[in-house]
């Protein structure tokens, strides 16, 4: 049975939380006043209760059956069940249906009530979480579950924040408190949140008891990155935006306390309308199982009406005649209505042909292909702790058909840590690895600030750094000044630092190991101990990042009182600005440039330059007055930075390693020898995106060519499109070249090569290449390519992802891959597959589910083989008796035979079978190309399996005949009665597929062994127990067969019967396998043959030798075209908020002298735009994928947005 | 030790069956079996297919259709239904000795014993002997369930159509007549004699009756079915109980005595036989048709050609098949393998 229960959340709720019941009605906007509860509960917003449970004690029982009935299978057997109480029709007894539909509805149910005793119990959990309310003018302890709607609550720091709360004053100054998303959106990096001034004034509870202002907004929805409301207070309006709100699921940090009102609670928070909305996938596998599904009921009307045409002419030539011993029913009293009967009767003995324990047993099948990938060791990670999950059952074998794989890389190819891994100073480089010093550089005994997780190899730097070489201690006084990081020092030497960007972490940390250690830092200070002695920088000016600058500089005085500007930035952009002297360090560098791009690595040019007293002055004039500027801010400003940024020396370079997932190269690399595509979807830059591509070996340098399309308008797009598949045609002649191609898109001319009249051929000309890096795109297109995949090349999709930006391409892919990793809970939570590392993937699909599509495939092969052998003997009888619907079994054979005798060694032929074992699949990918190509389970196959079904019923039925008709026992009793017959049939069927499913299991385990003698034992067992005497005294009506297994069973006769019987059966399915396997065999049986002859050479097919190869290739040469960029994952606007110091506690900090110099600073900035955007409401609500692509068109916006604005 | 096991707390645990590397047998269809696997199968469907066969062979088998269709059988005068009480005889001869024991069957064709809806009709409450049943017989009988408002017993249509010609089987030995006789006992199936049918355990066995009426179709109640042998009276009259063992196909013997008493007990010796048949079950209507066959035994039971032929066929194409292997095996798999 299915598992996911379409119902949406409320549907489900109301079952148990009546109160939820208002909520259904639409809310057209929400008013809440702050501590009056009387007043909030006239509109009846949801309580704070959540429940995603879908039943309680007493509904359990009809809920529960109701949704079974749902299915169409259920429903169709619970109508075979009302047509047998009809004694006219009932050709078989009720309990031949209702013993497997009870027991099918039954495991459902335990399946349904665990499920939701789960939920239940971590329901409570979160229900019964304390937080503390503000109830006249006192805090107390309430649950979660009792916090109403306009209550005021108080959290603390590391808390999680209970409801959607408007956050009204906080012990920070300026009504500013940090949050991080994790749980909501899945993004690490802190956020900032402020409260409206008015109520920021209010501060602590005294005051905020006594609050009573108004807060009218939107209703309840589900976009995490929007709010608007206006708060009405003592006759004032304010505007409120996202950016005063604290959303459920966040947790407080590095606040000490704050104060929110509470304006949506349990289910209308965002989190919750966030989730619970699983779309419901369905595999390929699924559909055409539903379609053949149909096609036998098709079948079996078809034979029904043949029957009942049957019957009609019998009872018409022959059943009319024969009325002296069998007269006609008085209400019958007619051969068609006879023939009408028949036909219902027919239905309900042959509805075996669709067997209700097909869904139960494949569903099972599932179950346990889930539980083999949650128990993988392989798929275990040790360093975080987590194994690999299958967190939807229902998908498995749709793993062993994948054609493309998209991929996130933030996170997902990379670890999203950033190392420095090297550097070229003043012409010289540092950081090679050679074989030799390959021991790590102990700093501690030079420098006890060190970080100790920091890794350098190179001993030589460190040298330089000790001799006191000036570039070099310059190199690291740059990297410890230059930077938006903000350090937190704990106690004395334990530093933490805090990084907006990986990036600038691994840099200070570098600054710091090599004695340049960046202390901490207040509005107008930078404090640093440069090779342990004190120092203390003014800090000028911090002329900040952005995309289009794509450097950033800082200008201190030292204590000497000389004022220098130290710039960092790409190397394209910075090594335009140097002094002309530097020509010669530049040409040097630049190669030491290439150097490291073509290794891979992140590369930062650094340089600075001295400024006189004077021109610091007048530049400091000019840049003031473009801060002030109204109109225009922005460019004036950026012109100021460039006017100064001028003329720099040129001190060197840094390389930074993005560090690769464990084994990404490898995985990428047997993954596109298992013909799937892969696909890089990013939301980060080109450069980057790039530079991973190359060093994940997608990108590759002997390829012919790698376009990139980055056109802004349709036309460029078209043309850069069209000539891409230009170049591709005329170079690809040859078909095999055609796989070196590389197409990498951005996301502008994404939005435009995914619009209708373009999608084609952006389609066809991706597909030809044979990487496709997709940059800068939104989560929103990231979905969109997935479904243009979907809709055009009916394959496999497969989309892999960490963060929240990945859950909607996770969500439209056939299949999710979440990472459990660093960022967030989101991905995962959405995912169909989680683990830890991206390198688990090749597993999952090569191994997994290559093994899961196989057993699937062959269990539906030999289930519905099963079942038409075992029911079209009812179908040949039918000519020998009328057309009467007399089964040609025992009552209780029909009812046992699916869910006893043959049920389990096709269970564990589908649980347990394997062709190669497991390592070979990883070495011959192309033993993965079977599940693509579709070709174990189609409708080819079905037709073969029904008419080798129907051969056997044929068989079954006819051998028989033939023998016993005549046949007598030895005493020269005739063996041609009816439950001779039955028995000799059956015992025959049962022989007959248990030996074709011996056939069918490839792999023997134990458990197979217990399952196939067991059924045949249970069959034997069962039989002699209801052919017993005993039983037959206590119930004289109901056991008919008493005494036969003996008496049938005794007779050489019968068993010569089920011997011809059998090899009949199964004589020709041997030779035709065995032909086949020496006249067209697959690539896994020959790995099974070649096992047995000798320990192979890993030849064959165009497997892909050795798997450490490719890791050692990252530090060979490589001759590498130039792929440098500033690749700071970095946003703009911290500088401001460093500068204005509001984000700094008050208490480390000389606030008073800063403060009112940079008042006009980034929250006056924020401010300044509230208020010219006021008139128009909700301007300010940008939606996500709005600011991502006007990050380069107006970066000014992207102020209000620090938080929800990362990859 | 202790540390790491705490760390690793969530690692899957490290057994066969969880890894999935539980000991396997993987059977191959590899030339070295199957084809030696065909050969012996063959040979061995052969030799058992020439054995069946041969023993077939020596089971002797006479057949006398006498349900009187052509107007030249002694019957025919009998075919007509409104004839009651008529006594036909068949002649017929047997030219070497016939091995005894020799089986007396009699035989229908076009018979629906297997109709659904006949083989419902009766009660087995009834038939082992409940009396309740008696007075209230099932639904299923209908509707031969009452006459009037008189239960029948036994009930339904498979009871009330019970085969009721009788046999006299006498040799001619230079015009006399001698009697064969004709052994009725053990007929039936001893599950049928001893469990599944019984007799109401009321003496006389005719009171358990009372307040019945026989089924339609019979000349003579159930208590008085064998004047001869009180004991074979009831439900565990040994033709009753031959009768209720439903036949599978429409053309179907039934037994209806044992020749192993007296002079013929080593067989029916050559010569000249006539059969006396009190015809007194109509078949034409339907197009039936009646016979007596006559047959012995061997290890295997009757006569059975077919199993003979089947096997032989079967195993001949097992060597056959096994050749087609051998050779395509040696055109395609040898080159590969050098």
């Amino acid at each position: 049975m299915h598992t996911h229960r379409q119902a949406p959340f409320f549907f489900l709720s109301v079952y148990s939380c009546f109160i939820f019941a208002s909520c259904v009605s639409a809310e057209e906007e929400r008013r809440v006043r702050a501590n009056d509860r009387e007043y909030n509960e006239k509109f009846q917003y949801a309580s704070n209760c959540i429940m995603t449970s879908k039943y309680n004690i007493i509904t359990f029982l009809p809920v529960n059956l109701f949704e079974q009935f749902q299915e169409v299978a259920n429903t169709y057997f619970l109508f075979l069940l009302i047509l047998q109480l009809i004694p006219q029709i009932s050709s078989l007894s009720w309990f031949t249906t209702i013993v497997p539909l009870a027991l099918v509805l039954t495991i459902t149910a335990v399946k349904d009530a665990t499920d939701d005793y789960f939920r239940h119990k971590s329901d409570n959990q979160v229900n019964n979480r304390q937080s503390q309310v503000l109830i006249r003018g006192l805090l107390q302890n309430e649950k979660w579950m009792n916090v109403r709607v306009g209550d005021i609550i108080k959290l603390e720091n590391n808390q999680f924040v209970a409801a959607d709360l408007l956050l009204l004053s906080s012990s920070e100054p300026h009504g500013l408190c940090y949050i991080e998303t994790a749980e909501l959106d899945g993004e690490t990096n802190m956020k900032v949140r402020q409260s409206v001034s008015v109520t920021s004034e209010l501060g602590d509870q005294n005051n905020l008891s006594s609050f009573n202002g108004e807060v009218v907004c939107e209703p309840p929805n589900n976009k995490l990155d929007r709010f608007c409301g206006t708060l009405y207070w003592r006759d004032k309006k304010y505007t409120l935006t996202n950016q005063n709100m604290l959303l459920r699921g966040c947790v407080l940090r590095n606040t000490e306390a704050c104060y929110g009102l509470v304006i949506f609670a349990g289910p209308d928070t965002k989190l919750m309308q966030n989730s619970g909305r699983t779309k419901f996938k369905r595999t390929s596998i699924d559909r055409l199982m539903n379609t053949l599904v149909l096609w036998i009921f098709g079948f079996l009307v078809c034979m029904g009406v043949i029957l009942a045409i049957g019957n009609a002419v019998w009872e018409r030539e022959v059943g009319s005649l024969f009325q002296s011993y069998l007269p006609w029913d008085p209400p019958v009293d007619n051969f068609l209505f006879n023939a009408f009967l028949s036909f219902w009767s027919y239905v309900i003995i042959l509805n075996t042909v669709v067997p209700i324990s097909l869904y139960v047993s494949v569903e099972v099948i599932r179950l346990g292909h889930s539980y083999f990938i949650n128990w993988d060791q392989h798929m275990f990670c040790s360093q975080c702790n987590t194994a690999a999950e299958a967190r939807t059952t229902t998908l498995n074998e749709e793993l062993g058909q994948v054609e493309y794989i998209f991929s996130d890389k933030t996170g997902t190819l990379t670890q999203n840590i950033m190392s420095f891994n090297k550097c070229s100073i003043n012409g010289q480089t540092f950081g090679k690895c050679t074989l030799k010093h390959r021991h790590r550089l102990d700093f501690t005994p030079f420098n006890p600030l060190a970080d100790l997780d920091f890794c350098f190899y190179d001993d030589t730097l460190l040298e330089s750094v000790k001799v006191g070489d000036l570039h070099t201690q310059e190199f690291f006084r740059l990297l410890s000044l230059c930077h938006t990081v903000m350090s937190e020092e704990k106690s004395e030497g334990e530093l933490v630092y805090k990084a907006q960007s990986p990036d600038e972490g691994a840099l200070v940390t570098a600054a710091r190991n090599f004695g340049f250690v960046f202390r901490s830092r207040t509005p107008g200070t930078i404090s640093t101990t440069e090779m342990g002695r004190p120092a203390t920088y003014t800090l000028l000016a911090i002329l900040d990042f952005n995309n289009i600058r794509k450097r950033m500089s800082v200008i201190v005085r030292n204590a000497e009182g000389r004022i220098r500007l130290y710039c960092k930035g790409a190397d394209t952009v910075l090594l335009e600005r140097l002094h002309p002297c530097n020509q010669e360090l530049t040409n040097i560098t630049s190669d030491h440039l290439n150097e490291y791009a073509a290794d891979g690595l992140r590369t930062l040019a650094l340089a600075y330059r001295d400024l006189t007293e004077d021109e610091w002055e007048a530049w400091s004039e000019s840049h003031r007055c473009a801060d002030k500027a109204t109109d225009c801010r922005e460019d004036r400003l950026a012109a100021a930075y460039e006017q100064i940024e001028q003329d720099m020396m040129l001190l060197g370079a840094t390389a930074i390693e993005d560090k690769l997932q464990e084994g990404v190269p490898e995985t990428i690399a047997v993954l596109s020898l298992a013909n799937i595509k892969i696909w890089v979807l990013t939301g980060d830059k080109q450069e980057t995106a790039v530079n991973i591509g190359y060093s994940c070996k997608m990108l590759t340098d002997d390829m012919t060519e790698v376009f990139i399309i980055s056109g802004h308008t349709v036309q460029s797009v078209r043309q850069e499109l069209r000539s891409v598949s230009l170049t591709g045609r005329t170079a690809a002649c040859p078909p095999s070249s055609w796989s070196t191609f590389a197409l990498i898109i951005n996301g502008h001319s994404l939005a435009h090569a995914l619009e209708a009249d373009m999608e084609t051929e952006f389609l066809s000309t991706a597909c030809a290449c044979k990487a496709v890096i997709c940059c800068r795109v939104t989560p929103l297109q990231k979905a969109q390519v997935v479904e243009l995949i979907k809709k055009h090349k009916k394959a496999v999709t497969l989309a892999i992802g960490d963060g929240a930006n990945d859950v909607s391409m996770i969500k439209s892919a056939h299949i999710g891959v979440g990472i459990s990793g660093q960022e967030g809970i989101q991905a995962v939570l959405a995912s169909d597959y989680s683990f830890s590392q991206f390198r688990f993937l090749q597993r999952l699909l090569l191994v997994h589910g290559r093994w899961s599509y196989l057993r699937m495939c062959r269990f539906l092969c030999y289930f519905f083989y099963k079942n038409f052998a075992f029911t079209m003997v009812h179908f040949w009888f039918g000519f020998f008796c009328g057309f009467s619907a007399q089964t040609v079994y025992d009552q209780y054979f029909i009812t046992l035979y699916n869910i006893v005798y043959t049920s389990l060694p096709v269970l564990a032929m589908g649980i347990f079978d394997q062709d190669v074992p497991d390592h070979r699949s990883l070495e011959y990918p192309k033993l993965y190309e079977p599940g693509q190509l579709n070709l174990l389970f189609n409708k080819k196959e079905f037709f073969i399996c029904i008419a080798q079904g129907i051969y056997t019923s044929v068989v079954l039925f006819f051998v028989p005949y033939a023998v016993l008709s005549d046949a007598s026992q030895s005493n020269g009793v005739p063996l041609a009665d009816y439950q001779t017959f039955a028995v000799t049939t059956a015992t025959a069927l049962v022989i007959v597929v248990s030996v074709q499913i011996a056939l069918d299991t490839g792999f023997w385990t134990v458990i197979n062994h217990v399952c196939v003698w067991g059924s045949l034992g249970s069959y034997f067992t069962i039989m002699f127990a209801l052919h017993s005497q005993s039983l037959f005294r206590i119930f004289p009506n109901q056991f008919h067969f008493v005494g036969h297994a003996q008496s049938t069973l005794l007779q050489p006769v019968v068993w010569l019967t089920i011997a011809l019987a059998t090899a009949i059966c199964i004589v020709p399915v041997l030779a035709f396998r065995f032909l086949k396997l020496d006249l067209k065999p697959q690539l896994s049986d020959t790995l099974v043959r070649q096992k047995k002859r000798k320990p192979v050479g890993r030849s064959v097919g165009g497997a892909w030798r050795g798997t450490g190869s490719v890791s050692e290739g990252r530090l060979g040469a490589r001759g590498g075209s130039r792929r440098s960029g500033y690749a700071f994952a970095h946003q703009e606007g911290f500088g401001e908020l460093i500068t204005s110091g509001k984000n700094m506690r008050l208490s480390s900090m000389a606030l008073a002298s800063f403060a009112s110099r940079h008042s006009s600073g980034w929250i006056d900035t924020l401010r300044r735009k509230k208020h010219t955007s006021a008139h128009t409401e909700c301007v300010l609500c940008f939606s996500g994928d709005i600011l991502r692509n006007g990050e380069d068109v107006d970066c000014s916006k992207t102020h209000y947005e620090l938080g929800f604005n990362g990859e | 030790m202790v540390k790491q096991e705490k760390e690793f707390v969530n690692r899957p645990d490290n057994t066969a069956f969880t890894q999935q590397r539980l000991p396997a047998w993987q059977p191959m269809l590899s030339a070295g079996i199957i084809i030696p696997g065909f050969v012996l199968i063959g040979l061995a469907f052969i030799g058992i297919g020439v054995a069946l066969f041969v023993t077939s062979q020596s089971i002797q088998v006479l057949e006398v259709d006498y349900t009187g269709v052509e107007q030249s059988s002694p019957c025919f005068k009998c075919s007509d239904p409104d004839v009651k009480n008529c006594v036909c005889k068949m002649e017929f001869n047997i030219d070497s000795l016939f091995k005894g024991p020799v089986f007396f069957y009699y035989g229908l064709s076009n018979y629906f014993q297997n109709y659904r809806g006949y083989g419902v009709s009766k009660d087995p409450n009834q038939l082992s002997g409940d009396l309740d049943s008696f007075k209230v017989p099932s639904d299923s009988c209908a509707p031969y369930e009452y006459v009037g408002k008189t239960p029948i017993v036994p009930c339904g249509s498979v009871a009330n159509s019970m085969f009721n010609d009788s046999f006299k089987l006498y040799q001619i030995v230079s015009g006399a007549k001698i009697q064969v006789t004709l052994d009725g006992k053990g007929i039936a199936w001893w599950t049928d004699y001893n469990v599944k049918y019984r007799n109401p355990s009321v003496t006389p066995l005719k009171n358990a009756f009372n307040g019945t009426v026989k089924p339609t179709f019979w000349s003579k109640p159930a208590y008085e079915l064998d004047p001869t042998d009180p004991a074979n009276n009831g439900f565990i009259n040994q033709d009753f109980l031959v009768w209720m063992r439903r036949a599978a196909l429409p053309n179907f013997r039934k037994l209806y005595r044992r020749i192993t008493e007296g002079d013929y007990a080593k067989g029916l010796p050559a010569g000249n036989y006539s059969l006396e048949i009190a015809y007194n079950y109509p078949v034409l209507s339907f197009d039936g048709r009646k016979k007596v066959v006559l047959s012995n035994v061997s290890w295997m039971g009757g006569k059975n050609e077919f199993l003979g032929i089947a096997y032989l066929v079967i195993g001949s194409m097992c060597v056959v098949m096994s050749i087609v292997m051998l050779i395509v095996y040696a055109k395609f798999k040898f080159p590969e393998e050098e």
